[in-house]
């Protein structure tokens, strides 16, 4: 059901790991819906430019591979670049995910963002004007009730 | 290809040689209609009640109470929504558990939205439900007991004869699904006080998309299938002969040595879960110790999530199952795991392995072994294992 791009970033995830002394970290996703996604930057004050990403993600495999995928994607890009991949943009690079995965591509997007909204409030600037949001997003909402009918 | 190590034998069966061998002449030169009084005809109407007396002996039944069915789930939304029509004029209450099948669960939900009430029953920690619950459940108005006889996820064996008791001393039906319990316990419908039973070939080296209710005599029950005078005007269709052959040698095969198959299965689960628990930290063993099918070993591993092992698993060879919202469809674990207690996040990371006539020890020990690979593997990339190494946890 996955694509083989899916699998190949599930396999050998791509940044996998922590930043020590990272200036921008994100927390997305709740262990109740069963994806959690950590994205530690280290982003350039001069030139904003996010110079290293890592990741953990607990999660199936398409939370792991979009996770995979957007720190791939958003790497060595400008934090305004970076605001600009879309959680589609990403399941696009992977050739596509099943119709019940996608909301996993969600969690990577949030990521970034909630990552991006750490690094403006460490600076004291409101992030909400930039990145769109405060960086508190749940990945799952939403998806709870679907199940029937 | 890497060897393929099948641990899934909950999920489905390999149909057995002897089985086949059986079934292959109604598929091809017996193809006669069952209810043609022609020879062709008459051949088939005698291997359907081999089968059905095949079918009968196998849980102490009379071979006239029981009925072929397209699967397990067919025999158990005719069995409830049989009886809940045919006694909804004397009271509308149903009582059933919180960790039955999709089959009964979905079906009492439906007759809900009909007006009838139901009563869940909730399980201990280890999936149990308590026959004294079911004692003091029972209104005026409980028209149908229906518990399962085994889980499915969890293994959990229920206390079938003493609810079968209750049942009898209240006068009330008596439902249990049996699709996982038929082949792996001895079952004896007098004995146990049981009105009706659902089982499937499928589970026991038969074929698919074959299963039969048992139905004891005298009890109310209406027809589920409009058509035909088939299986004496309560299910109608054209008969599936070879999959019924199937299923009557299936059941013979699978309920002769019944004590040496525990014997054998519960030796490769127990050195499974020994060898699993003592070697990765922070698992737990769900479903009953000991009250549990032989086949059976379902463990969660905090910190990780069910889907990416079930795939890393796979890769290595091994087909097993988990109880994840990522493999049940849904974002929400299974009901199982979450009605024995189970914290969502480690409802999450659960992984059900079941044993089965081909299962050997090294299988046992192939999985353990690379569950431990596998589970370091996710834990270190996992945020969860992270915040509790931070907070001392590891
Ligand atoms: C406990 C239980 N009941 C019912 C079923 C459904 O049986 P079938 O697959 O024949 O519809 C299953 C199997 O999936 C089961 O495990």
């Amino acid at each position: 059901m996955y694509s083989e791009k899916v699998m190949d970033h599930f396999t050998n995830p791509r940044n996998v790991g922590e930043i020590e002394d990272a200036n921008a970290v994100g927390n997305v996703g709740n262990p109740k819906c069963g994806d959690i996604m950590k994205i530690y930057m280290k982003i350039n004050d001069e030139s904003e430019v996010i110079e290293e990403v890592k990741f953990k993600t607990f999660g199936c495999g398409a939370a792991v591979a979009t996770s995979s995928m957007a720190t791939e994607m958003v790497k060595g890009k400008t934090i305004e670049e970076a605001l600009a991949v879309t959680n589609l943009a990403v399941a696009e690079a992977l050739d596509g995910l099943p119709p019940v995965k996608m909301h996993c591509s969600n969690l990577a997007q949030e990521a970034i963002h909630s990552a991006i909204a750490d690094y403006y409030n460490r600076k004291g600037i409101d992030p909400t004007g930039i990145v769109g949001c405060n960086g508190c997003c749940e990945a799952c909402h939403g998806h709870h009730d679907e199940e029937e009918e | 290809m890497t060897k393929r190590v099948y641990a899934d034998h909950s999920a489905t069966t390999p149909l057995k040689k002897e089985v086949l061998d059986a079934m292959v002449p109604y598929l091809t030169e017996n193809f006669g209609n069952a209810s043609s009084i022609y020879l062709e005809g008459r051949e088939s109407k005698k291997a359907i009640e081999t089968a059905r007396e095949q079918v009968a002996k196998a849980i102490g039944a009379q071979s006239n109470e029981i009925y072929f069915t397209g699967s397990g789930t067919e025999a158990d939304n005719w069995a409830i929504k049989g009886v809940a029509y045919a006694l909804a004029e004397k009271g509308k209450h149903i009582i059933t558990s919180a960790v039955e099948h999709h089959a009964v669960l979905h079906t009492v939900k439906a007759l809900e939205k009909e007006g009838f009430k139901v009563t869940y029953l909730p399980v201990d920690e280890y999936g149990m439900v308590s026959a004294e619950d079911v004692k003091n459940a029972i209104t005026d108005e409980t028209i149908l007991i229906t518990i399962m006889f085994a889980n499915n996820e969890i293994g959990t064996i229920m206390p079938i004869e003493e609810i079968g008791k209750i049942a009898r001393e209240k006068g009330i039906i008596f439902h249990t699904d049996a699709v996982q319990a038929v082949g792996m316990e001895e079952i004896d419908v007098e004995k146990m006080n049981i009105d009706l039973l659902s089982l499937t070939a499928h589970k026991f080296y038969g074929p698919k998309g074959i299963g039969a209710l048992y139905i004891r005599k005298g009890v109310k029950i209406k027809r589920f299938i409009e058509g035909g005078a088939q299986e004496k005007n309560k299910r109608a269709g054209t008969e599936n002969v070879a999959g019924i052959v199937g299923l009557g040698k299936a059941i013979e095969l699978a309920t002769t040595d019944i004590a040496g198959k525990k014997e054998k299965l519960s030796k490769l689960r127990d050195f499974y879960i020994k060898e699993v628990m003592e070697r990765i930290p922070f698992t737990r063993l769900n479903g009953h110790p000991t009250k549990r099918m032989a086949s059976n070993a379902n463990i969660s591993f905090e910190f990780i999530e069910g889907e990416s092992l079930l795939l890393m698993l796979d890769m290595k060879g091994i087909s097993a199952s988990s109880g994840s919202a990522c493999t049940s469809g849904s974002l929400d674990p299974s009901h199982v795991l979450l009605a024995i207690g189970l914290p969502h996040e480690i409802a999450h990371g659960s992984l059900r392995v079941t044993f089965g006539d081909s299962s050997t020890m090294e299988d046992a020990k192939y999985i353990a072994d690379s569950l431990v690979e596998i589970v370091t593997r996710l834990r270190d990339m996992s945020p969860l294992y992270e915040d509790a190494v931070k907070s001392g946890r590891v």
